[in-house]
């Protein structure tokens, strides 16, 4: 059974007067992990950006679980059901355990609950060892973990993935990788994934939308899109043609 | 000693009341969006690099006897060069904090709410993220003052055992040709700018480990 827990209708984002997103309609199903691949530059980042509600879209509308989102009323209340990974990881400057405490904290969890849920989130990858250092002074690797532990400690019902893997040594990738893939499965997170990588694309994502120059050519169940791509354009970057 | 003291206790009192106005006053201009705040930040820019004698005619004028505030008798008191130096700190620590909190602002802002974080929370987590710089603006201004003559001379007068400081002496000393006595001072003057700088930053509470 298929339910909607995020849709796009007639989006519009707009920087100065180049419109960088033009999409008429995507929907996000529950449970899913749901790749967004595309060139560098076509609108993916801004696209998590504004579903996660940190950017406003310029026209169109935003919809999670149905009900609009995008008039900003409530939105503290939204954007803490949902959390986000960034390409580039920002620790705040102080230990490991603070930055994954960091979202339990802003709603307002304190003692031994907090301490518990972060050891807890900690050890799950493999993190225990490195809870009282400083975040700054991570390997690259290190910090995309603490990033990843600091948002599912929220228990978020969506998960924002943008490229999290791009920077990382292939330990460290799959590590990531298995991480998803397993709270997708066993805690029921929806996740949406930007990636680059039709490797990683193939071993995690149920669904694919390709994304050009902001607007969506084609969608469709992985394997599919990733066999039989429609669009010429798709081809081209499923095959790695495309310069990015 | 009693110069020493003086110096120590004007440019102070000086910075801390600079402070407590500019670093408020830099976090609001921070977190607003800079094309809202271009005019502010443009006047802040230019009187950061305020002539320090400039403050110090403003402030003679200010206090002199046929002036405004002629009636408090605050010329050629400590209190007439702490009104000064203050006016001297603070564009420097407003203009320091609001480069600071800018500095700052996007990234963790993002990482913040998109965290779960209100737009208070958000606020604090930047001014918390840019203390270091913030802890650096206020050292900067306190070196200003303390290495500043301009204004001290001109509203407090230079008088010895009242209104005497380290750089005003260094001038006094200089003029009659007291050489070694100046250079003394002058390396007084250096110590103390050492040790101030190296407590502020012990202050800054840098995660251990
Ligand atoms: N804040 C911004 N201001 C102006 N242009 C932007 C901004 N953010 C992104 N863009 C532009 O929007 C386009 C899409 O960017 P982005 O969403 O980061 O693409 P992707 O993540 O697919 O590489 C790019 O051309 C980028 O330069
Ligand atoms: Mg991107």
């Amino acid at each position: 059974m298929n339910e909607a827990i995020l849709e796009l209708d007639s989006l519009v984002k707009r920087f100065g007067s180049r419109d960088v997103l033009q999409v008429e309609r995507l929907v996000f199903q529950k449970g899913r992990i749901h790749g967004i691949i595309g060139p560098s530059g076509s609108g993916k980042s801004t696209l998590l950006r504004i579903l996660n509600l940190i950017e406003k879209p310029s026209a169109g509308r935003v919809f999670f679980h149905g009900q609009d989102i995008s008039l900003n009323n409530g939105r503290l209340a939204v954007q803490r059901r949902m959390a986000m990974v960034f390409q580039k990881p920002v620790m705040f400057n102080t230990t490991v355990f603070e930055n994954v405490a960091y979202g339990l904290k802003v709603r307002g969890l304190r003692g031994p609950a907090l301490r518990d849920r972060v050891r807890a989130e900690l050890k799950t990858l493999g993190l225990e060892q490195l809870e009282n250092q400083a975040a700054r002074t991570l390997s690259g690797g290190e910090a995309q973990r603490v990033a990843l532990a600091r948002v599912l400690v929220t228990d978020p019902e969506v998960l924002f993935l943008d490229e999290p893997t791009s920077n990382l040594d292939p330990h460290n990738a799959a590590l990531i990788e298995a991480m998803v893939r397993s709270v997708s499965r066993e805690r029921g997170f929806s996740v949406v994934l930007v990636t680059h990588n039709i490797f990683q694309a193939r071993r995690l994502t149920d669904w694919l939308s390709f994304l050009y120059e902001g607007k969506l050519i084609e969608e469709g169940p992985t394997p599919e899109i990733l066999a039989n791509p429609r669009d010429e354009r798709t081809a081209a970057f499923v095959r790695g043609d495309t310069v990015y | 000693m009693h110069i020493i003291w003086m110096s120590l206790f004007v440019s102070g009192i000086s910075v801390f009341l600079a402070s407590a106005l500019g670093i408020p006053l830099g976090t609001w201009l921070g977190l607003l969006p800079a094309h809202r705040v271009r005019w502010a930040a443009q006047i802040i820019y230019t009187l950061m690099g305020l002539p320090p004698v400039l403050a110090g005619l403003l402030i003679y004028l200010l206090l002199s006897s046929s002036g405004p505030f002629g009636v408090l008798k605050l010329l050629y008191t400590p209190w007439a060069m702490v009104v000064a130096q203050t006016v001297l700190a603070f564009p420097i620590v407003t203009g320091l904090t609001m480069i600071a909190v800018r500095s700052k602002d996007k990234e963790i802002r993002d990482t913040a709410v998109s965290l779960g974080a209100s737009a208070w929370q958000s606020a604090l987590t930047i001014v918390r993220e840019a203390r270091l710089a913030i802890v650096g603006a206020v050292v900067t201004g306190l070196g200003r003052l303390m290495a500043e003559v301009g204004a001290v001379m001109m509203v407090g007068g230079n008088i010895e055992g009242k209104t005497r400081v380290m750089t005003s002496a260094i001038v006094l000393e200089t003029r009659r040709g007291n050489f070694e006595m100046a250079i003394g001072l002058g390396i007084v003057l250096l110590v103390l700018a050492f040790i101030i700088n190296s407590c502020l930053y012990r202050l800054q509470g840098v995660p251990r480990n």
